[in-house]
């Protein structure tokens, strides 16, 4: 079984392009991170969420409750830095791990070359909070529950990266503001980094990185851009994931 | 004749239509870089076309905090939906200026319905952006000013309630205070204090009324009953003198009271009550009943220069509890015809209760007012004594 965990800005239909291929060979398993797409925005608190470990105790229940001996966790973006802290704590309820586009630490830090100031991620709260407007005027009605216009809550435009600014907020610094650099060494599970060419948010450095720090880890670089290769190029993302996931044991 | 009038109609030619449009026009391949874009969008960054056509992406074009947003948002919600719209980016021109733009792109799909072209226009939103920022500051000093007051209300709540109840030989305490809102400060009061080596004072009351106005009389009426039982060993004589107190406040401002004096006795204690107009305390007995101890007949405190009060002494014996209480939670609406609880529920809770010692019966009061949830819509002070049973060993 493989469970995918999708990253930080949108929810699990960034995955629709990889989970048919995915599917033909592991049962799937999707979830939105509490606080995205349609989770259950009531169980959001913001001090279990404002660090990775909230987020990694969820994907950990997730896991256990499904019961079903180790699965292969795939986590893209942050998801895989929560997959790393999910495997640590618990290494028995998981196979193999997956880390789409990883990146340990977004800032730099001394020698260390993360891509972004902490000025960047200041400039990025600024970009959530100015999308913050389309947000309420558009999701307020899907949020405030709508029962007698079903058709809001369907397709509604924007609405898989569309959450609530204060939310989002918090997400972001979470993943923006997070070191799990000292975490890598501690991954005890079969595990498999999957990065992209040219990747603004995790450059092919960080990728290597995450790479030489978990023990035995596999790296693949794909010849795709952007952060999301699941979207930019799903047969190529789903063909480095499933000779691994089957490999061990998803 | 009339053609003269109207003159020929002007020419517009495609081209110069695209490059000088009043909005910027941008074509990317899948992969960002951008493959043409137009004059005007050019002379608003300050690029020349060779500096930007070929090897620069979109995303270069944009504040790293927008990159990343694009990265994570824009980028994903155009793949997956064909086209994004009004997502507001910072756009950084050559000098370093930055410039707001509300950007939409569309993906062009070739003749086998495969992607194969970002098309993107982006519209001047300094003037937008700028009222937005103030909508977005004016939300955020609200906000600001609410925590501010929420904790000044909150501070002067607390300051109207002993930060922890003093000991009392033989007699065990408890006491709660269940705010009904975090925005507004209630009127209720209560304290337990030493006032000789073997009795002590005690008051639970309620002003009429919420607010700061409320708050500034439950002051005064906490002092005041301080200071008139230094000064006075008969109850009613003490409310007598907090009700002429208040009467010289201005404002038409009255409360509802219990006090009482509490003095130990070889078995348990006494309690010397004397009652303004406030609802009876409880006695939980150790034998499981449960019963009003009325003071009918005693009057607001406040509202007339000539009040009259009336006093009672209830005895306390081992396993006895003595609940005293505002009336938030008699007047808590409860069920879907939003009615109230009312006196006679909260009669058969303690009977049900009974016998049960002071902290327990305040905890099980505080979860009842947690169950009815936003029922309660003002605040609730509650206190008991009570006297431990006598252990069978």
């Amino acid at each position: 079984m493989v469970v995918l965990a999708h990253g930080f800005g949108c929810d699990q239909n960034l995955w629709r392009l990889v989970v048919p291929v995915l599917a033909e060979h592991f049962r799937v398993v999707l979830f939105d991170h509490v606080g995205a797409g349609r989770s259950d925005l009531a169980a959001w608190d913001e001090r279990r969420y404002s660090s990775l470990d909230g987020y990694a105790e969820d994907v950990v229940e997730v896991c256990r409750d499904l019961d079903v001996g180790p699965v292969v966790l795939v986590g893209h973006s942050v998801s895989a830095m929560i997959g790393v802290l999910a495997v640590v704590a618990e290494p028995d309820l998981f196979s193999g791990l997956v880390l789409l586009t990883p990146s340990p630490r977004y800032v730099d830090d001394g020698d260390y070359r993360g891509g972004f100031s902490a000025a960047d991620i200041d400039e990025l709260l600024e970009s959530l909070d100015s999308n913050y407007l389309g947000w309420s005027a558009a999701l307020a009605p899907v949020i405030m529950g709508n029962p007698d216009r079903p058709e809001l809550g369907e397709e509604l435009e924007n609405s898989f990266c569309r959450t609530d600014p204060k939310i989002a907020r918090v997400f972001a610094r979470a993943t923006f503001l997070s070191d799990n650099r000292a975490d890598l060494e501690s991954v005890s599970v079969p595990s498999l980094v999957v990065q992209c060419a040219h990747d603004a948010i995790a450059p092919p450095e960080v990728g290597a990185f995450v790479h030489d720090r978990i023990r035995g880890s596999e790296l693949v670089t794909l010849d795709a851009t952007g952060h999301c290769p699941q979207l930019s190029a799903p047969a190529e993302t789903a063909a480095a994931i499933i000779p691994f996931a089957a490999r061990v044991g998803g | 004749m009339t053609g003269d009038r109207i003159g020929a109609l002007p020419q517009e030619s495609l081209e110069d239509l695209y490059d000088h449009a009043p909005c910027g026009y941008l074509s990317t391949s899948l992969d960002g870089r951008i493959v043409r874009v137009n004059a005007t969008l050019l002379s608003w960054l300050g690029h020349s076309r060779e500096e930007v056509v070929g090897g620069r992406r979109f995303a270069d074009l944009l504040t790293v905090g927008g990159r990343i947003y694009h990265e994570t948002h824009f980028a994903p919600l155009l793949r997956m939906q064909g086209e994004v719209g009004g997502v507001a980016l910072e756009l950084v021109a050559s000098d370093g200026r930055r410039l707001p733009v509300l950007a939409t792109s569309v993906l062009k799909h070739d003749e086998e319905g495969r992607p194969a072209l970002i098309r993107t226009t982006l519209f001047d939103a300094r003037d937008r952006r700028a009222y937005e920022q103030e909508l977005l500051r004016a939300r955020q000093q609200a906000d600001g000013e609410r925590d501010r007051y929420q904790r000044l209300a909150t501070t002067l709540q607390r300051s109207l309630l002993p930060p922890a109840l003093p000991r009392v030989p033989g007699v065990e305490t408890a006491a709660y205070y269940h705010a009904a809102s975090v925005d507004e400060v209630g009127g209720d009061f209560y304290d337990l204090f030493p006032l000789t080596r073997d009795r002590w004072g005690l008051f639970l009351g309620d002003v009429c009324g919420k607010g700061a106005g409320a708050a500034t009389i439950a002051s005064v009426a906490r002092y005041t009953l301080r200071a008139a039982a230094v000064q006075d060993s008969d109850p009613r004589a003490v409310l007598r003198t907090l009700n002429t107190v208040l009467g010289q406040e201005d404002g038409h401002r009255f409360c509802t009271v219990l006090f009482g004096l509490l003095t130990p006795t070889a078995d348990g204690c006494t309690v010397a009550l004397a009652g303004g107009g406030h609802p009876p305390a409880l006695l939980l007995r150790a034998d499981g009943t449960a019963e009003p101890q009325d003071l009918v007949g005693g009057q607001l405190v406040g509202l007339l220069s000539d009040a009259c009060f009336t006093a009672r002494t209830v005895t306390l014996g081992p396993g006895d509890t003595l609940l005293f209480y505002t009336d938030g939670i008699t007047e808590a609406r409860v069920a879907a015809d939003r009615s109230r609880y009312g006196d006679e529920a909260l009669l058969e809770f303690a009977a049900a209760l009974a016998p049960r010692g002071a902290a327990d019966t305040v905890t099980a009061v505080r979860e009842l007012l947690t169950g009815f949830g936003p029922g309660v819509d003002d605040d609730t002070a509650v206190l008991a004594l009570g006297v431990p049973p006598v252990s069978r060993s």
